[in-house]
C-alpha cells in the first residue's frame, strides 16, 4: 500500500504571525517554522497503517513549501515515514487553496498513491478545505474528518465527525483522508528516527517537474486574494476584578450593562 | 439582480438560524435563492424561507444526496451556479460546509473564501486571521463568488421574498458516490441552542474539576439561555461529550458573549472563540492568557464565583 501523508509547515502558534506588507501573503520569515500540529496526527495515523499491514506499506511525506520546509520534513521522517518529496519552487509563492490543490494533485499524481492523508486544517490559513478540493481533483473518495480509519484489503472505513455525532463511512481505495487530533497520540522522534531521518531520501520538484502549469498557481494564479490587512485594534483592556467573595455579583453588575440580563 | 444561492442548513426538517443570516446576507448582493438539498422539506420550510427574504427555494430532496460524502451537494450547487448563471454561493461555515465550498470551488472554476464574519458590496468578506491578531478583507478574484460565513456574523433580519418553489433533480456521478455513509451516529443534543448558532456560549474546563460538576456550567448556561462549551482538556477527561468542544479542532463559536470557566486560554482554544463579541473569563490564576482577551474577568474560584453568578442572574432577570 502507498501512503501519501501531506505535511505543511506553519509559523509557530506562539509567536507573533504576520502578513507581508509588499504582497499580503503570511510573512515566512517572521515567525519559526513548525510542522502543523494536526498533521503530526496524520503522520502518526500512516505510521500505524503500515503497522497493521504488517509493515507492507510505504509512507511519503509531501510536503510544498520554501526551502526550510526541510526541517519539516526531517521531523516527520524522524518519526519514521519512509521518504519524502518537497514539492518547492519560487512559482509557488502567494498560492491559495485552489492553487495548491492543484499543484499537490499534480505532485500525487507523479508521486502515485493508495491513500493520501492529510490534517483537517492548518494552523496558519485554516481553511480547512484541502483534503476535500484533493478529493474532487482526484476523482476519488473523501473520508474526511476521520477520528478512526480502518483498511482491509482494497476497503476503508472512517468514522466521520459530524455537527452532530459521527457518520460511519466506507469506500473502496484509493482515497483522501483527513483526520482530526483525537484519532491517535503522535509519537514522539526517537534518537534513532532521528539519526535515521537524516539519511532518508527527499525528492526535490519543481514546478516545470511535476507538470505544474505556472500560470495556475501563486500570487498571479491564485483564485482569491487578499484586498487589504490590519492589525486587529486591541480589544480593549478588559475590566478584571478580584473574586474577593463578590466576583459573581460584579459579573451580573457587567451583564446588566452589557444588556445580557 | 443576479441569484445568489444559499445552502440551507437543516437538521431533523428544521432551518437553522445561520441559514436566515446567510439570506440577510445575500439580500445586499442580489436576489437570494435557497437551496435545500435532502430529504425532510416541508411547506413550513418554504414559507420560513421565504420570511427572510428568498426569491426562490430550488429543493433536491432525494435520499442519494445525504447518502454520500460532501459530493453530492456539491455537485448540485455546481449545476444550479450554471444553470441560474448565478452571481455567487453562500454556505455556512461549518466544517462540512467548508469542504463543500471547496469542491463547489473546483468544479466551478471559482475563487472560495472561508470562515467570514462579514459580506461588504461586490462579496468583499472581512476575516479575522491569526488568533484574531489580524483583520482581512479578501475577494475572489475568478469566477463565482463561494463564501463561507460563520454563523452569528450578522442579526438575521425578515424581508418577505415570493419563495417560489422549484424542483431540481441532480444526477450524481460515480465520483460522487465513492463515500458511502453506512450509519449515522446521533449523539444526545439536549434541549439547549446548539453550540455553533447560539448568542451565548458558556464553557467550562480542566478547572471545572469533574463531570459532575460541569452541572454548574448547565446551570449557569440555563440561566442566561446559552449553550454549553467545553476546553478540549475538559472533553479528553470525558467530562462532557467531545462534541462540545470550542476550538481550533472543535466547533469554532462566534456568539454575542462567551464566558470561559476554569479555562486557561490556550492559543488552540482562542482559536475557536476569540471572534466572540464580548467575553467574560472566570480563574483562579490572574496570569491565565484568557484574561488577555476578556472584556470582563473575575479572578476567583469558580465554585465560589459562579453559583453567586447564577443566584444573581435569578434575582435580576
Ligand atoms: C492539535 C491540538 C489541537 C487542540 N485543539 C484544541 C481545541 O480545539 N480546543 C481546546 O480547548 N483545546 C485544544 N487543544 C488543547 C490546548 O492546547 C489546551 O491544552 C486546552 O485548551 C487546555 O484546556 P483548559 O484550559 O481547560 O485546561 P488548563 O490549561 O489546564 O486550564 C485550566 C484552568 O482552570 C483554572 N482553574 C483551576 N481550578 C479553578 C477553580 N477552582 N476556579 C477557577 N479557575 C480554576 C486554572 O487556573 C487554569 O487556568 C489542542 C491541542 C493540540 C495539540
Ligand atoms: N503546503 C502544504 N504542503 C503539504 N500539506 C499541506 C499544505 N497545505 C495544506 N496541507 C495539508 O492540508 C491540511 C489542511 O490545510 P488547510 O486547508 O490549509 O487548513 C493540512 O493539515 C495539511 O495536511
Amino acid at each position: 500500500m502507498n501512503i501519501v501523508v501531506c505535511v505543511k509547515q506553519v509559523p509557530d502558534t506562539a509567536t507573533e504571525r504576520k502578513l507581508r506588507s509588499d504582497d499580503k501573503t503570511l510573512d515566512r520569515d517572521a515567525a519559526d517554522g513548525v510542522i502543523n500540529e494536526l498533521d503530526e496526527y496524520a503522520v502518526e495515523e500512516a505510521l500505524k497503517l503500515k503497522e497493521a499491514h504488517g509493515g507492507e506499506a510505504a509512507v511519503t511525506v509531501l510536503t510544498m513549501g520554501p526551502a526550510k520546509a526541510t526541517e519539516t520534513i526531517r521531523k516527520a521522517l524522524a518519526m519514521g515515514a519512509d521518504k519524502a518529496v518537497h514539492l518547492t519552487d519560487d512559482a509557488l509563492h502567494g498560492s491559495d487553496a485552489l492553487s495548491t490543490s492543484y499543484a499537490m494533485a499534480q505532485a500525487l499524481g507523479r508521486i502515485g498513491f493508495d491513500l493520501v492523508v492529510l490534517g483537517s486544517e492548518s494552523t496558519d490559513a485554516r481553511t480547512g478545505v484541502l483534503a476535500a478540493m484533493l478529493a474532487e481533483r482526484l476523482g476519488v473518495a473523501q473520508l474526511t474528518q476521520a477520528k478512526k480509519v480502518e483498511v482491509s484489503g482494497t476497503s476503508i472505513a472512517v468514522e466521520r465527525v459530524t455537527e452532530y455525532g459521527y457518520d460511519k463511512v466506507e469506500a473502496t481505495l484509493p482515497a483522501v483522508v483527513s483526520v482530526v487530533e483525537k484519532i491517535n497520540e503522535p509519537r514522539y522522534p526517537s534518537f534513532k528516527g532521528i539519526m535515521a531521518a537524516k539519511k532518508k531520501p527527499v525528492e526535490t520538484l519543481s514546478v516545470a517537474d511535476a507538470g505544474i502549469a505556472a500560470d495556475q498557481v501563486g500570487l498571479a494564479g491564485a483564485w482569491s486574494e487578499v484586498a487589504e490587512f490590519a492589525a486587529a485594534p486591541p480589544r480593549g483592556a478588559g475590566t478584571i476584578v478580584k473574586g474577593d467573595g463578590d466576583g459573581g455579583t460584579k459579573t451580573a453588575d457587567f451583564l446588566v450593562t452589557k444588556k445580557f440580563i | 439582480m443576479s441569484e445568489i444561492l444559499v445552502l440551507v442548513e437543516h437538521v431533523d426538517g428544521e432551518v437553522k438560524k445561520v441559514t436566515l443570516e446567510l439570506l440577510t446576507l445575500a439580500r445586499g448582493q442580489g436576489a437570494p435563492s435557497a437551496v435545500w438539498a435532502g430529504p425532510g422539506y416541508t411547506e413550513e420550510v418554504r414559507a420560513r424561507l421565504a420570511e427572510y427574504g428568498a426569491e426562490k427555494v430550488y429543493v433536491a430532496d432525494s435520499q442519494e444526496i445525504v447518502d454520500y460524502v460532501v459530493a453530492p451537494k456539491a455537485e448540485l450547487l455546481a449545476q444550479l451556479v450554471a444553470s441560474a448563471s448565478a452571481g455567487g454561493v453562500l454556505v455556512a461555515a461549518t466544517a462540512e460546509g467548508k469542504e463543500i465550498a471547496g469542491r463547489l470551488a473546483i468544479k466551478t472554476d471559482s475563487g472560495v473564501i472561508t470562515d467570514a464574519v462579514g459580506l461588504g458590496e461586490g462579496f468583499v468578506a472581512d476575516q479575522s486571521i491569526f488568533g484574531g491578531g489580524v483583520n482581512v478583507r479578501s475577494r475572489v478574484a475568478k469566477g463565482t463568488p463561494i463564501v463561507a460565513v460563520r454563523p452569528n456574523s450578522v442579526t438575521p433580519e425578515p424581508a418577505a421574498g415570493a419563495g417560489a418553489e422549484e424542483r431540481v433533480s441532480v444526477t450524481l456521478s460515480d465520483a460522487a458516490r465513492a463515500a458511502r455513509v453506512a450509519e449515522r451516529v446521533k449523539e444526545e443534543k439536549g434541549a439547549r441552542p446548539e453550540l455553533a448558532e447560539a448568542a451565548i456560549v458558556v464553557s467550562g474546563g480542566r478547572g471545572v474539576g469533574s463531570a459532575e460538576d460541569f452541572a454548574l456550567i448547565e446551570r449557569l448556561a440555563d440561566s442566561l439561555g446559552a449553550a454549553v462549551g467545553a476546553s478540549r482538556a475538559a472533553t479528553d477527561l470525558g467530562w462532557y461529550p467531545h462534541q462540545f468542544q470550542v476550538g481550533q479542532t472543535g466547533k469554532t463559536v462566534s456568539p454575542q458573549l462567551y464566558i470561559a470557566v476554569g479555562i486557561s486560554g490556550a492559543i488552540q482554544h482562542r482559536a475557536g472563540m476569540q471572534t466572540a463579541k464580548t467575553i467574560i473569563a472566570v480563574n483562579k490564576d490572574s496570569e491565565a492568557p484568557i484574561f488577555e482577551l476578556a472584556d470582563f474577568g473575575v479572578v476567583g474560584d469558580l465554585f465560589q464565583v459562579v453559583p453567586q453568578l447564577i443566584e444573581e442572574i435569578e434575582k435580576r432577570k
